[in-house]
């Protein structure tokens, strides 16, 4: 597995990633035990709260009502902003936020910048970006830290390493750290406490001595210029506090009209996130704080483009908890990087392609990386139909001429009864000679499965035969 | 009241027992079923599989067929569900920009909408739009197991099964229709019955339609896990309300030899004493 | 030493408005203006007509405060910080027995912090200095004046604060950099950070605390000890921040 610039280019389609990822047994094993254990977190501490519907009804309107009046909302949020000694930057695209961030970097003549977990600036390939400038960025994020150490991807929202298990973990801390900074501790043993401290030591004197941090936002609230992120281990706080400048790049959609909106999204996030009442650390700041010089970068990138879908637009209502990935029974066995994106999961099959269009072979497979169970709809914290966005996705996806042709065929016996009677009556006559390995791409279901005997006689046949059972 | 039975095109076709037992159990709780000849299908393969079009001209065609009754049965929850969760979208996505003009002929096509599609004329008079024809219709479509409970005022059907049986929800029916527990309430009540909970019940069995089709490998990953759990509860009988999800999860309970039978809840329920 | 994650993703053609733009263009205050309102203007398109919708707040803005202060201890410690619960006379006593449980020698001291509470600090001795090697001892106070280094903060043992609100359901403190709390890296860069909450600061939920807030204020929110969950899922205590966060709950 490899990283890099071309990480997701030319990947191949969802099935074919998926049928490689679930003969991995050691992924399926890691995916499993993470995912349900969040999964019974956070039905846990969901439960607790008795008005969890209410504030979910809350969370999708103010939302909702956001998108409505983004532009009013970003007009006031750059205003409170800037009043507050914060400079503001809008980025269309990926190319123009990562100049933005590169020309801010070398403005203060450093060469390095510390991180705080963001998937913005992974979209948009920021990392990559700053490298061919000649600037390191240091990942903080103990999850991000396992990725970037080991060369690989993210494959989570929440937790970006949770592919890998403990050992895993161990052996990249032991191969690694010691090309990026501080050499993991002698004797590291792959207890979680002994890699956290491991962690611990190898980004302190980071924290210490850098002097620019990226981040990213959970929210922005237009009415006060305030921004806020989530997060548990102080590698964000340390990034937000100590280095003399502080640029963030936060998409469009994150923004909420005012400062009581989030007396709702910070009981939300964390229980379906985490799974816990309230994540460790949130940091709330406005404009330029303690003598720090702040720099936020406004993304777009697709974004305005999923705001003009008037079915999938709900997609812009996301908030990153990843309790739609930690439900999914493909997502279980699929892991995220069959995605190919750094949205991975239900939220990504529906995300990705309205950001990035359906013209590559992996983006067109995403909205049927789906059985529509609903599991994710139903936990989603901001009521996003997902199922819906799918199907709707779907109508919208290219789709092979045989398939076509075949829907269509459908379509026309199906149409009237007299023709479904016909096939059905022809289907029962020629019922001896249905092979029990079916040819092309039905051959999917006959290798595990063995499919139904057809019936000698239909059920609409039976009741005329019988006059419905009276004969 | 006038019931209709709709079959739903899976098990008009592979699975006539089903249906048949429909018959007998709603004949026997006293309520007359009947059968109109003119219906086929849902649309629900087309729509989920990305054919709005054709899923649109068969749920035209499905309210015309089914619009005059009180109530209409299905013994499907997937179908059912795509009736009232689905057709509601289907006529926004054509909502005609202006409304016919008052007096448009009964005939008349409506601009957007797919050609099958006229304008009705109510006895109350003025044209009547297709999504008020689907909001009209889809309150009165009902899984089998809601008609029972909430219609019909039934836990008790007088079945008979002496049987180790266990129950799969299915997604459709478990966060579609919201049907809670009303299918176990049902079983719970059957005489001999012994209902042995599934482990991971609520989890999807990999089916998904096309879903098993195009993604072969990760469906059957997902079906392996099900069948499972089911042979972990050592029941003689799968039993869920939904014909494709067995079709699914049997078509492996087979090819692995486990013994464990598939049957419909209607099947169950339909069986007495009488008919052992 | 290569880049890991994720590149830019296929298929994100820049849209056609943007391209064909010299590259350079994008550079300084005019081309983030053009972008502005190319970004405005597309916002503009997409939700023309799109009707507007009404936000209803149906959840709790304010519950019963009836065992509050129980409550909020209970769900503190739920995340294995150290709890205790005292009358304000018992305060310095506490104050000095754990940072002597701690063996903390060098103690930031913000300003604003309340005289009793500072006594307690005075009064601790601790046997064994733990970083500053000077031996047995009293407990020395650091002053934020001026202003530490992070390197200075990195040296000390710990810190304590007052806060300026606790939510109950969530076993939350809040900072906002006000009296008795100083900066933020205050109780960011030290290995253990002791707060006293008054019971009067204490709320029952979330929205009573985000009205109580002031956000012009650097806020910081408190819930337990520095944790990751990032390796199987499992919760760990003590990674960046504070490993240990001991309150005290004045009654």
């Amino acid at each position: 597995m490899s990283g890099g610039n071309n990480t997701f280019l030319g990947m191949p389609a969802f099935p074919e990633n998926a049928a490689a990822a679930v003969q991995n047994s050691q992924l399926r094993f890691n995916l499993r035990k993470a995912t349900h254990t969040i999964r019974g977190k956070r039905a846990g501490v969901v439960a607790e709260l008795p008005d969890w519907m209410e504030l979910r009804q809350a969370g999708k309107e103010i939302k909702d009502h956001t998108l409505r009046n983004l532009e009013r909302y970003l007009l006031q949020l750059e205003e409170a902003v800037t009043e507050a000694g914060g400079h503001v930057h809008w980025a269309a695209d990926a190319d123009e936020a990562n100049r933005i961030v590169a020309d801010l970097v070398k403005a203060t003549g450093e060469t390095s910048v510390v991180k705080v977990k963001s998937i913005a600036t992974q979209e948009i390939g920021l990392n990559e970006a700053l490298q061919a400038e000649g600037i390191t960025a240091y990942e903080t994020d103990l999850a991000e830290l396992i990725v970037q150490l080991g060369d690989d991807w993210p494959s989570h929202i929440l937790v970006p390493a949770i592919h890998r298990n403990r050992s895993e973990i161990r052996e990249i801390f032991q191969d690694k750290m010691a090309d990026w900074g501080r050499a993991a501790p002698e004797g590291l043993t792959d207890e979680p406490s002994a890699l956290a401290e491991a962690a611990r030591l190898h980004l302190r004197e980071r924290f210490l001595s850098t002097k620019v941090a990226v981040s990213g936002a959970n929210f922005m609230i237009a009415e006060t210029g305030t921004l806020v992120i989530l997060e548990s281990e102080g590698n964000g706080r340390m990034c937000l506090t100590l280095p003399e400048t502080l640029i963030s790049v936060v998409g469009i959609e994150k923004l909420l009209p005012s400062w009581r909106d989030l007396e709702v999204f910070l009981q939300l996030l964390p229980r379906s996130s985490t799974g816990e009442r309230m994540n460790p650390y949130t940091s709330a700041w406005t404009g330029a704080v303690e003598g720090q010089e702040f720099h936020l970068v406004l993304l777009d990138n697709g974004r305005t483009q999923v705001l003009a879908d008037e079915v999938g637009r709900q997609a812009l209502r996301c908030i990153r908890c990843s309790a739609c990935l930690n439900v999914c029974p493909v997502y279980e066995r699929a892991g995220g990087h069959s995605y190919g994106s750094v949205y991975p999961g239900p939220i990504g099959a529906i995300l990705t392609p309205q950001l990035r269009g359906m013209s590559s072979a992996v983006d067109a497979s995403l909205p049927y990386a789906s059985t529509l169970c609903g599991a994710c709809f139903e936990v989603c914290p901001v009521a996003i139909d997902i199922p819906e966005v799918l199907v709707h996705l779907r109508g919208k996806a290219p789709h092979a001429r045989a398939e076509r042709l075949g829907m269509r065929a459908a379509g026309w016996v199906l149409n009237r009864p007299g023709r479904l009677g016909r096939t059905q009556r022809l289907g029962s006559r020629l019922r001896r000679f249905v092979p029990k390995r079916l040819p092309g791409p039905l051959s999917g279901w006959t290798n595990t499965r063995d499919i139904p005997d057809i019936p000698a006689e239909s059920f609409r046949d039976w009741w005329n035969r019988t006059d419905g059972g009276a004969r | 009241m006038r019931v209709a039975l709709f079959i739903t095109c899976v098990n008009d076709t592979l699975f006539p027992g089903t249906g048949q037992a429909v018959v007998t159990l709603l004949r026997r709780l006293g309520c007359d079923v009947e059968f109109p000849q003119a219906q086929t299908c849902c649309g629900q393969m087309h729509v989920n599989t990305g054919y709005p079009e054709e899923g649109r001209l068969l749920a035209r065609h499905f309210v015309d067929v089914f619009a005059e009754y009180d109530a209409v049965v299905a013994p499907s929850g997937s179908c059912a569900a795509m009736v009232r969760e689905q057709y509601p979208r289907l006529t926004r996505a054509t909502a005609p920009a202006a409304v016919p003009a008052a007096g448009t002929s009964a005939d008349a096509t409506v601009a957007g909408v797919a050609p099958a599609g006229r304008v009705r004329v109510p006895s109350s008079g003025g044209p009547v739009s297709f999504a008020d024809e689907v909001a009209a219709l889809t309150p009165k479509v009902y899984d089998l197991s809601e008609f029972l409970i909430d219609v019909l005022g039934v836990t008790d059907v007088g079945a008979y099964f002496p049987h180790r049986v266990t129950y799969h929800p299915t997604c459709h029916s478990l966060r579609g229709l919201h049907l809670g527990d009303r299918p176990t309430r049902l079983l719970e009540q059957v005489r001999g019955l012994e209902l042995v909970p599934l482990p991971g019940a609520d989890e999807c069995c990999g089916f998904g339609g096309t879903f098993a089709v195009k993604n072969p490998a990760i469906s059957a990953a997902m079906c392996g896990d099900k069948v499972h759990n089911v042979v972990s509860t050592r029941a003689e009988v799968l039993c869920a309300a939904d014909n494709s999800c067995l079709m699914h999860i049997g078509g492996t309970l087979k090819r692995q030899r486990t013994g464990v039978r598939i049957m419909h809840l209607a099947e169950i329920l339909a069986a007495t004493e009488v008919t052992r | 030493m290569s880049g890991g994650a994720a590149g830019p993703q296929p298929g994100l053609e820049p849209p056609a408005e943007a391209r064909g733009r010299d590259s350079r263009d994008h550079r300084g205050p005019q081309a983030s203006a053009r972008s502005r309102e190319l970004i405005l203007s597309r916002i503009r398109a997409a939700v023309a007509g799109a009707p507007d919708v009404e936000i209803t707040r149906a959840y709790r803005t304010s519950s019963d405060l009836a065992g509050v202060v129980e409550l909020f201890a209970e769900r503190v410690a739920d995340y294995r910080a150290v709890v205790h619960v005292a009358d304000p006379g018992e305060v310095a006593g506490v104050i000095t027995s754990a940072l002597e449980r701690r063996a903390v020698t060098r103690v930031v001291v913000p300003d604003g912090l309340p005289a009793e509470w500072a006594a307690g600090v005075e009064a601790a001795r601790v046997a064994e200095a733990v970083r500053s090697g000077s031996g047995a001892g009293a407990v020395r106070s650091v002053r934020d004046e001026p202003a530490l280094s992070a390197a200075e903060l990195d040296a000390v043992d710990g810190v304590i604060t007052g806060c300026a609100v606790g939510i109950a359901e969530t076993g939350t403190i809040v900072l906002d950099a006000g009296a008795a709390q100083g900066r933020r890296a205050l109780t960011l860069v030290p290995d253990y950070h002791l707060c006293v909450v008054r019971v009067g600061q204490i709320v029952a939920g979330v929205p009573e605390a985000v009205a109580r807030l002031d956000p012009v204020r650097p806020l910081t929110w408190i819930s337990g000890p520095s944790a990751t969950s990032d390796i199987e899922l499992n919760r760990v205590e003590g990674v960046h921040g504070p490993r240990t966060l001991e309150v005290v709950i004045v009654r």
